[in-house]
């Protein structure tokens, strides 16, 4: 299954959020968004789940999802949005339960993604004794519990420390390497966008326009060797953005 | 930087360790008076639970009145002594009306109570899940709240009759109201993301108002409860005043027109026993319901 994204334009209101955004996730591919503060990145996410409409332009899917993927457009969202009153089992649960699975059929599935996450412990802990890297990956099992074909993840690691950060980055590059699945993965951290990204895109400040589509050759499992290359990567995208950045800073906020 | 913490071969010569036991001495020879602590400045502000001083206030209070009666010092047409309170409650018990007394307040409570909650909550979800409630509704409920439910009870003897109808009637609409507030303004408040995140997944509507909606009011849901049980109290002795044969209120006003104040100070202690039953059941329904939270 592919994503295609066609000539996206939106506005909210007066505001001009994003304009002409035309680009395609393969699958098995992770494209990073990144840009400044306020340049559409989330709205074009939304726009790609399904969540909301664009004004112009279109998101289409090519292909058939793979026919057990419950849900095939997942999110992973920056503050986790687990439900308080259920506990891990339970919000994994939850998005089993519309779909008619339940019993021992739900138990199967909420273990196993549960031990894919390194969660089996936890299955019947409230989401508030949990830290926040536990707390994403609750999301990331939930989200595994559908089987997705994409992932969108919005800010996924942002509200997390930074040593949390890489432990959860490392585990979401054993699951590519395990599930293969396609991603967008928005982002304002750099070095997180290429350790993980395929592709990055680069938007420039509101109104968001793709300044540049960077492609990295490097396999995912050999960059922690290649730190070298993968700065120079990190140095020439900052330089990129750092004026719109310092632009985008600088403005008065009106609109999400 | 993640590329750096994992670069090894790099700067290995540009860090050596430091012995920790030298700067510490340095920092003590630097202060001019000797060591002394930092002056602690923070605590205060937060609440220790000290379960044995209620009991004990409420026990001082009652003993302190009782030996103000004993010795003259309140004069017993002003206020009787609570242990002739407590005669004038045994002597209910005796002759069996207080059965009759409580067994017709609380039908009226519960039945007035839970008609109201129940219909304020559904009325609640519906003006916060539908435009066209909320803005045909909400207006309605804001016209009608503030009014005091006892001067309609003129009104509802005409409509429901002198019986048990206008008492249950005066009792729902007390609770209804501020149920319905509470409840819309509770679902108003629940997580947009968490929506969003069941919206995502696919959930079907109602999943999402079982599931996502219902419980993230549920607090609000729950404190609401509170203030409708003690209006419906409230209104229940009213009610009650004007127009029964039986129930707490009824004996209160005759115990007063009577001038039987030990009567009057049991029925009041009645009242407020009710009242702290009501608060007791709705914390264990909390924390039933509330567990999720702290």
């Amino acid at each position: 299954m592919e994503l295609r994204i066609e000539g996206v334009s939106h506005d909210y209101g007066e505001t001009q959020v994003l304009r002409e955004i035309s680009f395609s996730v393969a699958p098995g591919e992770i494209i990073c968004i990144i840009g400044p503060s306020g340049c559409g990145k989330s709205t074009l996410l939304r726009f790609i789940g399904g969540l909301e409409r664009p004004d112009r332009g279109q998101v289409l899917i090519a292909g058939e999802p793979p026919a057990d993927s419950l849900n095939p457009l997942t999110y992973i969202f920056q503050d986790f949005a687990l439900l308080p009153w259920r506990t891990v089992a339970g919000n994994v649960s939850l998005v089993l339960e519309d779909h008619g699975i339940r019993g021992a059929q739900s138990r199967a599935i909420i273990d196993d993604v549960l031990a894919r996450t390194k969660l089996s412990e936890f299955a019947s802990a409230w989401p508030r004794q949990l830290s926040g890297g536990m707390k994403q990956r609750v999301a990331i099992a939930r989200a595994l519990a559908v089987r997705p074909a994409v992932m969108l993840m919005d800010e996924p690691l942002s509200a997390l420390d930074s040593q949390t950060r890489e432990l959860l980055l490392d585990d979401l590059i054993d699951l590519w390497k395990r599930e293969r699945f396609s991603a967008a993965y928005v982002t304002h951290n750099l070095a997180e966008a290429v350790r993980l990204g395929h592709r990055i895109m680069v938007l420039s400040r509101r109104p968001g326009r793709i300044r540049e589509m960077v492609a990295i050759d490097i396999p995912l499992d050999e960059r922690p060797e290649r730190v070298l290359e993968l700065e120079q990567i990190q140095r020439r995208l900052w330089e990129a953005m750092r004026d719109e950045a310092r632009a985008a800073d600088r403005e008065l906020s009106d609109a999400g | 930087m993640p590329a750096e913490s994992r670069d090894t071969t790099l700067g290995k010569e540009s860090w050596r360790e430091v012995p920790l036991q030298k700067s510490t001495r340095h920092g003590a020879s630097a202060g001019k008076g000797g060591l002394r602590p930092v002056p602690f400045r923070g605590g205060g502000f937060t609440h220790r639970p000290l379960s044995l001083i209620s009991p004990l206030v409420f026990i001082s209070l009652i003993g302190l009145w009782e030996l103000g009666s004993q010795t003259g010092f309140i004069s017993p047409i002003a206020l009787p002594a609570p242990s002739a309170a407590f005669g004038a409650f045994v002597d209910l018990v005796r002759t069996g009306t207080l059965w009759r007394h409580l067994e017709a307040s609380l039908f009226r409570l519960i039945v007035g109570w839970t008609l109201g909650t129940a219909i304020g909550v559904a009325v609640g979800l519906a003006i916060a899940l539908f435009s066209v409630m909320r803005a045909g509704l909400s207006p309605v409920v804001s016209a009608l709240f503030p009014i005091p439910k006892i001067a309609l009870l003129p009104l509802f003897i005409v409509w429901f009759g002198i019986g048990e109808g206008s008492k249950v009637a005066t009792i729902l609409f007390g609770a209804f109201f501020p149920t319905v507030i509470a409840t819309y303004g509770g679902v108003d408040n629940v997580d947009r993301n968490l929506i969003r995140m069941g919206q995502s997944f696919g959930l079907s509507w109602l999943s999402i108002v079982r599931k996502i909606i219902i419980p993230g009011a549920m607090p609000a849901i729950l404190s609401g409860f509170r203030i409708s049980a003690s209006i419906a109290i409230v209104l229940l002795v009213a009610a009650e005043m004007i127009g029964a044969q039986f129930g707490i209120g009824a004996y209160i006003l005759m115990a007063g027109s009577l001038f039987a104040i030990e009567q009057l100070i049991a029925g009041v202690a009645m009242l407020s026993i009710l009242g702290l039953t009501i608060s007791w059941l709705i914390g264990r329904a909390e924390r039933f319901f509330l567990t999720w939270r702290t």
